[in-house]
Order: C-alpha cells, then sequence, then structure tokens
C-alpha cells in the first residue's frame, strides 16, 4: 500500500479541480450569467476532446487499433451500452492480434 | 420573529433532506452499478499499467470521482506525474459538470453546509439526469441526489480497485490486448455523443486534425489534446450560432 507524495499531489489537483467544476458551476453561475458564446462553448467541448483523444491515441498505435476502434464504434451505435462496446473493442483487438496482426 | 410557517399552498412543495430520501437514492442506483463496473475495472487494470499502487488508485476513484477525466489523465501519466497536465486534463474533461450544478438549484438552494457541498461532490452525469426526471416526478426529498451518488462514488472506488487487483493477479504485458480498453471507452462515448455529419463531422474532424497536427510538431502533452478540443468546440460554437441566425432570419422573411 505505497502512496508516494508527488502522485498523490497529482491526485489532489486533480480532486481540487474536478470539485471546483462541480461545486464552483452551481456557486458562480446562480450569481453570474456567462456570455452565449462561452455557454455554447463549454456545450460543444466534450465531443471534440474526445475526438481529439481517439485521433491521438490512434495515431501511435497500429491498423489493428484503428480496426478494433470501428468494432467498438459499431457496437455502441447497435447497442448503446458502454460495457458491451469496451468489451467488443477489446475483444476485436484480442482476435487481431491472435490472428498476427 | 418567529419565522411564520409556511402557507397550506407552499407545503406540498418544501424540499426536505432525509434519510428516507438518500435511501432512495441508493436503491435507485443498484442497477446502475452494472453500467460502472466495467468502466471501474477498466480506469483499475489502466492505474495498474501506468504504474499506481492499489492505494493510489483507490485514492484517485474516491477524491476525483470522475471516470472519463481519469482515464485521461492516466493517458497523459509520467513516472513522476506532471501534476500541471494532468490537472488541466481533468478541468478541461470535467467542465461539463459546471452547469450540472447549477441546473441542480431547484433541491440545491435549500440545502446548507454538508448536506449541499457533499450533494455536489457526489453530482455525476446520470444522478442529476435522474434526479431532473424525479423532480419532475414530484420527488421533493434532495436527499434522493446524495443518495444516487452515494452508491455511485462506493460502487465507482470498488471497481477500480478490483480492476487493479485482477490486473495485478494476471500479471499483464504492457501489450495486452485489454489496455485497448482506454481507447475503447473514449470511441464508445464519442460514438453516443453522435447528433449527425453535418453537425458532428466539421468539428470532429477538425478536433482530430488539429490534435495530430500538434503532435506532429512535438508540441509537449495536453496541448495537442487541448488545442484539437477547444478548435473543435469553437468551430461547432461558430456554426451553431451561424445556424441559429440563419433560422432567425427566415423567420423574419416569413
Amino acid at each position: 500500500m505505497t502512496l508516494r507524495w508527488d502522485v498523490t499531489l497529482a491526485i489532489l489537483a486533480m480532486a481540487a479541480v474536478t470539485y471546483l467544476c462541480r461545486a464552483g458551476g452551481y456557486a458562480v453561475l446562480r450569481a453570474v450569467r456567462t456570455p452565449p458564446f462561452v455557454d455554447a462553448l463549454l456545450r460543444n467541448l466534450p465531443a471534440p476532446l474526445f475526438a481529439a483523444y481517439v485521433a491521438l491515441a490512434l495515431s501511435r498505435q497500429d491498423l489493428s487499433a484503428v480496426l478494433a476502434a470501428i468494432a467498438c464504434g459499431l457496437a455502441q451505435a447497435r447497442w448503446r451500452n458502454l460495457g458491451v462496446s469496451i468489451v467488443a473493442g477489446v475483444g476485436a483487438m484480442a482476435a487481431l492480434r491472435w490472428a498476427g496482426m | 420573529m418567529a419565522p411564520s410557517p409556511p402557507a397550506d399552498y407552499t407545503r406540498g412543495m418544501r424540499v426536505i433532506f432525509t434519510r428516507a430520501g438518500v435511501m432512495r437514492g441508493v436503491g435507485r442506483s443498484v442497477p446502475l452499478l452494472l453500467g460502472i463496473a466495467p468502466f471501474g475495472l477498466v480506469v483499475g487494470v489502466i492505474s495498474l499499467g501506468k504504474g499506481l499502487s492499489l492505494a493510489e488508485t483507490i485514492l484517485m476513484s474516491g477524491l476525483v470521482f470522475a471516470g472519463a477525466s481519469q482515464l485521461l489523465a492516466l493517458e497523459l501519466w509520467s513516472d513522476p506525474p506532471d501534476i500541471l497536465a494532468v490537472a488541466i486534463a481533468a478541468f478541461v474533461v470535467n467542465i461539463r459538470l459546471v452547469p450540472l450544478g447549477a441546473a441542480l438549484s431547484f433541491w440545491l438552494d435549500h440545502l446548507r453546509g454538508w448536506r449541499l457541498w457533499g450533494s455536489l461532490f457526489f453530482a455525476v452525469d446520470h444522478s442529476f439526469a435522474l434526479s431532473v426526471a424525479a423532480h419532475r416526478g414530484g420527488e421533493r426529498d434532495a436527499g434522493f441526489l446524495f443518495g444516487l451518488g452515494l452508491l455511485s462514488w462506493v460502487g465507482w472506488a470498488a471497481a477500480t480497485a478490483a480492476g487493479h487487483l485482477l490486473g495485478a493477479a494476471v500479471a499483464l504485458p504492457p501489450t495486452h490486448p485489454l489496455f485497448f480498453a482506454a481507447t475503447a471507452t473514449f470511441v464508445a462515448i464519442l460514438v453516443a455523443l453522435w447528433r449527425g455529419p453535418r453537425q458532428d463531422v466539421p468539428p470532429w474532424l477538425a478536433a482530430a486534425g488539429t490534435a495530430v497536427a500538434a503532435q506532429a510538431l512535438r508540441l509537449p502533452a495536453p496541448v495537442p489534446l487541448l488545442a484539437g478540443a477547444f478548435a473543435g468546440a469553437a468551430l461547432a460554437t461558430l456554426t451553431e450560432g451561424r445556424r441559429a441566425r440563419a433560422r432567425a432570419d427566415r423567420e423574419d422573411r416569413a
């Protein structure tokens, strides 16, 4: 059960900004109206963030990762269940590796 | 002067916070554990892969309690960790939580102290959605929100711990297909956020292109990720505004 001080500090920093998002939003947005552009930017941030993440992750892996990602995306579109989609993606990756890719 | 008792017509609307409400929330979130478990297992396995100890994994899940941001921060993890990079990553992923609290004001405005700040700590996407639905259905006990989050929090910490223990028990090599689970999780989240080609293809391509270009320029993490995210969000926001103005113009002419 090791707890390194630098890792703990990183976790505390993540926890602080996350709580700021949870509680700060309630405390601030009740009092202040944010400009509509900022509102829309925050609303539109999650999907492009994940798109950028997936593009970066796939750019650092091989073709089998792209194929497994397609399998995972199709599973999500078909069944709309995060657990099933993750299993489909990992399963496709395992099958491709087993096939020698 | 003593506060006057509430008028009869407002009595049915009064927001309360009771143990019974908390327990109702806990009960309602039991089926949600099925959705939390696989995601938590993935985060636990990846934590192990990035060299976090079991105690550090549980600490992160218990204090941060936001799966996508934990997974993203772990992807950027180094030894020693770049504290600024992981904090920025957590902040950007969790910006979506900012409007949640404000939207729950129908209950939160009536709470004080640990009930208020604790409810905010436990608030996650699904407890927010279920609370809005319950409020519309006549629920007036704010303990419901607290209870929903409480069991999800316990389940999340337990699932990530289980993932860490499981990964350690089978001693996974770094190239094991199971580590693809991180990418798979974000692919699935992305597909779940899909609205339609005209709305989503341009900003998603802008995000992907900007991120990969920034990486090719050897900009340090998390700059490529953030540059991509904000480029895509800005494009989506601009086209959204243009579409709204075009619609207003058409209505003016009609």
